[in-house]
C-alpha cells in the first residue's frame, strides 16, 4: 500500500496499463506537454512518447470520434475530456456511436474506449462549467459509468476500465483530485464493476452516495454519531452503471431508512432512480420515505456563498435523517 | 379454476364494507353456504356466505380493511392449483367536498387535508405489526405527522409481551392527553356509520320521491280476538303479534296491488316478483329495517317465527346479507310506544311504506250505535311517481278489509 492523491492514483493506473498493453494510448486536450488540466497525465509524455500520449485540438466530438475509430481498429484508447461539461458537444459520438456499435453490429465489433472526464461544481467556475452529469450517462444502455470516491478505488476501477471491451465513462470529481488515500501497489489490483463498497457501518440509516457525495455522507455519519447518537451505513456505489442495488437493499432492509445524496439536480436525477428501486425492492422494510439530498434546482451560481448553498452539504444530509425519525 | 370472493352489495346504497373478521382461514375447505366472514356495513354486521365451494386459498382483504363493493376479498380454488396474483386493494378514501374544491382551484396542488384522517404507518411498521398481530389502531405514532414507526410497533409488542396477561392480544396504547374542552359547551358528535346511512337514505327518499299520505282507522276487534285464539294453539316461538297480522295483511294485499311492491327505475316501474317486507327495528344506536323474505306463500305462524328471529338478529347485529339488502315494501310500527298515528318516510327506492299506530280502545260507530272498539290507525306513504291517490286508497282499504275480516289472514 502507498498513500497517494487521487490524481496520482489515476496516473498510476494509466501508466501501469500502458506498460502492460501496448495497444493502450492516451489522447486529449493539453494532456501531453502540459500534463493535463488536472495534472493526471503529468510525466507520461516523457515516459511513453508522443505516439502514445497525444495532444489534440479543442474538438471533443472529433477526439471522441477518433477514439471510437481507434477502438474499432484494435487499439485501447483513453480519451480525456477536460471536463464533463465539454462532453456535451461529444454526446453524439458517445451516445449514438460508442455505446451502440457493439449492439448494432450484432456483436461483430467492440469499442474498448475509456473516456475520462472531470465533474462537479464548487470551484466558482460558473453555470456552464460546474455540471454533474454522471446520472445522464448512466441513463444510456451500452455505457459503463464509473464514479470513484477514493484513490484506491480510482486506480482499481480505471485499470479495470482498460480491460472492458466496450465504452466506459470514467468520471472524476474535481474536488477529489487532491484527496489522499491508501492505494494497493499490486499491478493487478482491479476493482470489479457493479460492486458497491460499504465504507462505514451503522444501524439507523443508510446513506448512499457516489463520487464526491460519498464524502458528504461520510461526514454526515460523523455528525450523526457525535451529535445525535445515530449510526449510519455509508454505501459508496463506485459504479452507477452497472448499479449494485443489492448492497443498498440489504442495508436498507436492516436500517429501514435511506438518504440518497448526489451533487446533480434532484429533479429527474439519478438519486430518484435509487429511491425508486428501494421502493420497489424494500417497500415493506421502510420506516420513512426515502429522502434525496441533491443540488438545488438552479444553474450553478458563480457567487461563492450561493454556490455553496446550491450544492448538497453534510448538514443537509443530517437534516434529512433527523426529519425521518 | 380460481373463484373470486368479492365484497357483496348488501343494500342499494352500499358502496363499501368493512371486513370485520375472517371465520375461515387459508387452507380451509369451504362448502357452498358456509359463513366465511363477517362484514360490517353502514347498518349492521352481516355474515358472508360462500356462493361457491372450494378451498380458501388466499385472503386478500385483511381484518379491518374497508373494501369497495365488488373488489376481491379472497380467492377460492382447488387445494393445489396456481393462484393468480391479486392486488390488495388500497383503502378507499373519498374526497371531501373541500378536497374537491381545492383540486378544482389548483389542479397542481396536493390538498394536504385529503385523506388526512388516514392512519400513517410506515411500511415496515405495518409489516411487523401484521406479523405480530398488533392492532395499529391501538398504537400511537411517534414519527413525523404522527406516523407509526417501527419503534412504536416494537414498543407495543414489548408492552404486550411484558405486561399484558397471557392470551390478551391488545396493547395498552399511550393516549395523548385529551384536548381541553372547547369554550362552546355544545357537544358535536360525528355521525356513526349507521346514523350517516339513515341520514342519507331519508334525505334521498324525501328529496327524490314525492310522497302522498293516506290514513285509515282499522277496527282490530275481530283481529285481536282471532290472534288470541290462534295463540292458544301455537307454540311460543310462533306466537303471533299485531305486527305479524299487519305483515300478513300487507303481503296478501300487495299480491293484488303490485304498484306498491315496485321500484321506479330509469326504464320505468319495476314490479318485483317476490314480496319481501322490511320491518323497522329500533336499536339504541339507530334504526334498521331487515326483510322478511318471500312472504306470498307464508302463513302467520311462519311469519311470526321468522319475524321474532329477525328482530333478535337485528338487535344482535347479526343480520344475514339477504335480509339486510332485500325488501320491496316496508312496515314501520310504533304501536308499542303508544303512538296513535305514524306517517313514515318511504324506504328509499321502494314505492310505499305503511305506518302503524297502537291498537287502542276508542269509541266507534257500529251498526248505528256508539260502541267501544279496538282501533288502529294505518298511514300509507306512497311515491306519487309510481301510484296515484286512488290506487293508494284501494290498496289501503284492502289492508283494512283483510284485518277486519281475519279469516282472510289465514288463507
Amino acid at each position: 500500500m502507498t498513500e497517494m492523491r487521487m490524481r496520482d492514483a489515476i496516473r498510476e493506473a494509466m501508466r501501469e496499463e500502458m506498460l502492460r498493453d501496448e495497444r493502450v494510448f492516451l489522447m486529449g486536450e493539453d494532456i501531453g506537454a502540459y500534463g493535463g488540466s488536472y495534472a493526471c497525465t503529468r510525466g507520461l509524455l516523457d515516459e511513453f512518447g508522443p505516439e502514445r500520449v497525444r495532444d489534440t485540438p479543442i474538438s471533443e466530438s472529433g477526439i471522441v470520434g477518433a477514439g471510437v475509430g481507434a477502438a474499432l481498429a484494435g487499439f485501447i484508447p483513453m480519451v480525456e475530456i477536460m471536463t464533463i461539461n465539454f462532453s456535451l458537444v461529444a454526446l453524439d459520438q458517445i451516445v449514438n456511436n460508442a455505446s451502440k456499435l457493439h449492439y448494432m453490429s450484432g456483436g461483430q465489433v467492440n469499442v474498448p474506449l475509456v473516456l475520462r472526464m472531470a465533474s462537479g461544481g464548487g470551484s466558482q467556475l460558473g453555470a456552464t462549467h460546474s455540471h454533474s452529469l454522471e446520472g445522464m450517462f448512466a441513463h444510456f444502455p451500452g455505457l459503463t459509468v464509473v464514479c470513484p470516491a477514493f484513490p484506491g478505488d480510482a486506480k482499481g476501477l480505471l485499470k479495470r476500465s482498460f480491460r472492458e471491451p466496450n465504452p466506459v465513462v470514467f468520471i472524476e470529481h474535481t474536488a477529489l483530485y487532491g484527496a489522499r488515500g491508501e492505494v494497493p501497489d499490486d499491478p493487478d489490483h482491479l476493482v470489479e464493476f457493479g460492486r458497491a463498497a460499504t465504507v462505514r457501518s451503522g444501524k439507523d440509516v443508510t446513506l448512499v452516495g457516489y463520487s464526491g457525495s460519498v464524502h458528504q455522507c461520510y461526514r454526515a455519519a460523523d455528525m450523526l454519531a457525535a451529535e445525535h447518537g445515530l449510526t449510519a451505513d455509508v454505501i459508496d456505489l463506485r459504479t452507477i452503471r452497472p448499479l449494485d442495488m443489492s448492497s443498498v437493499i440489504r442495508s436498507v432492509r436492516r436500517t429501514n431508512r435511506a438518504v440518497v445524496v448526489e451533487d446533480d439536480w434532484k429533479f429527474g436525477g439519478f438519486a430518484g432512480e435509487i429511491a425508486a428501486q428501494i421502493m420497489e425492492r424494500a417497500f415493506d422494510w421502510l420506516d420513512a420515505p426515502v429522502a434525496r439530498v441533491a443540488g438545488k434546482d438552479v444553474p450553478m451560481p458563480y457567487n461563492r456563498n450561493l454556490e455553496y448553498a446550491a450544492l448538497p452539504s453534510e448538514e443537509d444530509v443530517v437534516e434529512a435523517v433527523l426529519a425521518m425519525l | 379454476m380460481a373463484l373470486e370472493v368479492v365484497m357483496p352489495q348488501m343494500g342499494a346504497d352500499m358502496t363499501e364494507g368493512t371486513l370485520v373478521r375472517w371465520l375461515k382461514a387459508p387452507g380451509d375447505t369451504i362448502e357452498r353456504g358456509d359463513i366465511i366472514a363477517e362484514i360490517e356495513t353502514d347498518k349492521a354486521t352481516v355474515e358472508l356466505e360462500a356462493f361457491d365451494a372450494g378451498v380458501l386459498r388466499q385472503v386478500v382483504a385483511a381484518e379491518g380493511d374497508v373494501v369497495p363493493v365488488g373488489e376481491v376479498i379472497a380467492l377460492l380454488g382447488d387445494a393445489d392449483e396456481e393462484m393468480p396474483e391479486v392486488e390488495r386493494h388500497a383503502p378507499a378514501e373519498k374526497p371531501t367536498p373541500r378536497a374537491v374544491a381545492a383540486a378544482a382551484a389548483n389542479a397542481d396542488a396536493i390538498d394536504e387535508t385529503f385523506g388526512s384522517r388516514r392512519v400513517r404507518v410506515s411500511p415496515v411498521a405495518r409489516r411487523i405489526a401484521g406479523d405480530a398481530g398488533i392492532d395499529l389502531d391501538e398504537v400511537t405514532g411517534s414519527g413525523p405527522d404522527g406516523r407509526i414507526l417501527r419503534r412504536d410497533v416494537e414498543a407495543a409488542i414489548a408492552a404486550r409481551d411484558n405486561h399484558a396477561p397471557a392470551g390478551v392480544p391488545t396493547v395498552e396504547p399511550e393516549r395523548p392527553a385529551p384536548p381541553p374542552p372547547p369554550a362552546d359547551p355544545a357537544r358535536v358528535e360525528p355521525l356513526s356509520r349507521m346514523r350517516a346511512a339513515i341520514a342519507r337514505n331519508m334525505t334521498d327518499a324525501k328529496q327524490q320521491q314525492p310522497h302522498y299520505y293516506l290514513t285509515v282507522d282499522v277496527d282490530m276487534t275481530e283481529a285481536m280476538s282471532f290472534r288470541r285464539h290462534v295463540n292458544l294453539v301455537l307454540e311460543d316461538a310462533q306466537r303471533v303479534s299485531v305486527n305479524d297480522l299487519i305483515v300478513r295483511a300487507c303481503a296478501v294485499a300487495l299480491l293484488s296491488h303490485p304498484k306498491f311492491n315496485a321500484s321506479l327505475t330509469d326504464d320505468g316501474i319495476q314490479y318485483h316478483q317476490q314480496v319481501d317486507i322490511n320491518i323497522g327495528v329500533a336499536l339504541d344506536e339507530g334504526l334498521v329495517a331487515p326483510a322478511l323474505l318471500d312472504l306470498a306463500a307464508k302463513g302467520l305462524p311462519q311469519i311470526a317465527e321468522e319475524s321474532t328471529a329477525l328482530v333478535e338478529r337485528a338487535r344482535a347485529g347479526k343480520l344475514r346479507a339477504e335480509e339486510y339488502s332485500s325488501g320491496t315494501f316496508t312496515i314501520t310500527n310504533l304501536g308499542a310506544y303508544g303512538i296513535d298515528v305514524l306517517v313514515g318516510i318511504i324506504n328509499a327506492g321502494q314505492a310505499a311504506i305503511l305506518g302503524a299506530g297502537s291498537v287502542t280502545e276508542r269509541p266507534a260507530v257500529v251498526d248505528g250505535d256508539i260502541a267501544v272498539r279496538q282501533l288502529m290507525t294505518l298511514a300509507l306513504s306512497a311515491d306519487h311517481r309510481v301510484s296515484d291517490g286512488a290506487e293508494g286508497a284501494r290498496f289501503l282499504k284492502e289492508i283494512q278489509t283483510i284485518l277486519e275480516n281475519p279469516t282472510r289472514l289465514s288463507v
